[in-house]
């Protein structure tokens, strides 16, 4: 599959080959996760594809008991909640992601800074549908 | 490259401003709230105005399109007041949008372009369901890249707090607290969505139980009654339900003029001393640090700047309380508390109405409500209401200096005003 543009339409595509990919500046270094065309750093626009390693760490969490439609139709709910949190890549990046092994009965029993890694689900919704960035507690 | 010091090229100063009733009220639309309002607006102008003197209109307003199958409210909202053809524009910042329409008014009479302006909000959100409303505030986020890992507003916030809580210590108790003083001031404004204090709330709930016979509930005090799951359950851990505010309806209007032209209209003019905004990463993950917002620091500093003023010289402030966490947050950010020490700020009673910084004495966005679109100018309200001393009940000393923080989404448009009274 060939991939070019610095897109999310690219960015889940990878994520569904199992590589979490984000851009690399060319003149700068800097790195962003997700990947984007245009570096913020030193405005330049020469990027390239950056593999990231998928471990990194916890910066803060929620414990969701009211979720989007999109949750709930997913059969999340008051009594199956679901949790959601940034995680910092090893790199330095910070994303957005689904953390899953953690025992939601009692948030407290999460650690801020406990590590993370990245796990790639199979893609099980509907066609078209984007899979979630998704982590597991260590 | 040397930065030129913000200023207004000419003074502006607020004669009036007034707000609809704030509430659920499925049988009205947006333009009824407005009218409303608008109606509250012009009593407000103390030798009176005819409305026909009005150039421009600029409204806040998040989302008529999803909430009510309404896009270019703006035109609208001017019909419905009588001001067609004048330009009526709307601006769209999240929750912001009203804080950025009354700085787009300010700067439109301080351009010379126009001398009397209109700034309002409005929003009406209660027709339909929590969830369909989650998902249309969730899209306030960043779409492709938090709303699809779950995120929604209340556990946006609470990332900020399990971070604030992490790094200072932050407790569950005193974000409580933050909500029951927010409700204290909140009975105390008519216009409010909660007209009643979490105590009075507690006593009718254990009232109701005895009247229908049912297990009577043994809270002692407001904090029990928090901590009780059945009464107060978790939305996204760790904020609970008495942590958000409400989903509401409502919209409030202000009118500003040029500072010459201002005792045609009033003797007790409010002058805009500062206004500042900054715009930063739409996901927090795509920030440095959260358990500050960023932008708030930038709008702040500029209005601060603007007004000659230090954090120390505001004698009042309406800060952007969405979730308590965010009351905690503004009051660090706008300067008034070290970080970390808001929350302990909050807990010792320095943010309430008799306390050396009163935050919130309309009862905030927790207790007044949160019409999105309405809630910036909204703001104004509550501190033209302090400043002319007609705040009834809620009526701190004589504020002759106020602020007023205004947050789109988490953090990524923020807007600040400071008002003097001369």
């Amino acid at each position: 599959m060939e991939v070019k543009e610095f897109t999310a339409a690219s960015f889940y595509r990878f994520l569904d080959r199992k590589k979490l990919m984000g851009s690399k500046c060319k003149k700068c270094g800097a790195l962003f996760l997700p990947p984007r065309p245009f570096c913020g750093q030193c405005l330049e626009n020469e990027m390239e594809w950056f593999q990231f390693s998928g471990r990194g760490k916890l910066i803060s969490y929620s414990v969701v008991r009211v979720g989007t439609t999109m949750y709930e139709e997913k059969g999340y709910g008051r009594d199956t909640p679901y949790c959601w949190g940034l995680v910092q890549l090893d790199e330095g990046p910070r994303i957005s992601a689904l953390l899953l092994g953690a025992d939601l009965s009692r948030p407290d029993s999460i650690t801020i800074g406990q590590s993370l890694e990245a796990i790639f689900p199979d893609k099980r919704e509907e066609e078209g549908e984007r899979n979630p960035v998704t982590f597991r507690l260590e | 490259m040397v930065r030129r010091a913000k200023k207004l090229t000419r003074g502006v100063a607020v004669i009036g401003a007034g707000m609809s009733h704030f509430g659920a009220f499925k049988e009205k639309d947006s333009r009824d709230l407005f009218v409303e309002a608008f109606q509250a607006v012009l009593g407000t102008v103390q030798k009176g105005i005819d409305p026909r003197e009005i150039e421009a209109i600029y409204v806040g307003n998040l989302s008529s399109d999803c909430f009510e199958g309404q896009a270019h409210v703006a035109p609208i909202m001017a019909e419905w007041v009588g001001l067609n053809p004048r330009p009526a524009t709307r601006t769209e910042d999240a929750c912001a949008s009203s804080g950025v329409a009354l700085r787009e008014g300010i700067i439109a009479v301080a351009s010379g372009l126009y001398d009397i302006v209109l700034v309002g909000g409005v929003e009406s959100m209660n027709k339909l369901t929590t969830a369909r409303v989650t998902d249309i505030l969730a899209a306030a986020a960043d779409a492709i890249y938090e709303v699809s890992v779950g995120a929604t507003f209340p556990s946006l916030y609470a990332q900020i707090a399990t971070v604030h809580m992490d790094k200072y210590g932050t407790t569950e108790e005193q974000l409580m607290k933050v909500a029951i003083k927010n409700h204290d001031n909140g009975a105390l404004n008519p216009k409010a969505h909660f007209t009643s204090s979490i105590r009075d709330l507690m006593n009718s709930r254990i009232a109701r139980a005895k009247q229908k016979g049912q297990p009577i509930p043994s809270w002692t005090d407001e904090m029990e009654f928090l901590k009780d799951p059945s009464a107060n359950p978790i939305v996204a851990w760790p904020i609970k339900l008495f942590d958000c505010s409400p989903i509401t309806d409502g919209a409030a209007c202000a009118i500003l003029v040029a500072e010459d032209i201002a005792r045609n209209f009033t003797d007790e003019p409010i002058h805009v001393i500062g206004t500042g905004q900054a715009s930063d990463a739409q996901a927090l993950h795509g920030r440095k640090d959260i358990t500050s917002l960023t932008a708030s620091k930038l709008a702040a500093e500029q209005a601060y700047e603007m007004a000659g003023v230090t954090p120390k010289d505001i004698q009042l402030a309406e800060v952007h309380d969405c979730f308590t966490i965010a009351e905690v947050v503004a009051t660090e950010d706008l300067g008034f508390f070290k970080p970390g020490e808001g929350s302990r700020a909050a807990e010792e009673g320095k943010t309430a109405r008799d306390g050396e910084k009163p935050i919130n004495t309309s009862g905030g966005l927790k207790s007044k409500g949160h019409p999105v679109g309405a809630t910036g100018v909204g703001q104004l309200v509550e501190v033209w209401e302090q400043m002319s001393g007609h705040a009834g009940q809620r009526q701190v000393a004589r504020v002759n200096l106020a602020l007023a923080h205004n947050v789109g989404a988490s953090g990524s448009t923020v807007v600040v005003h400071i008002f003097e009274r001369r």
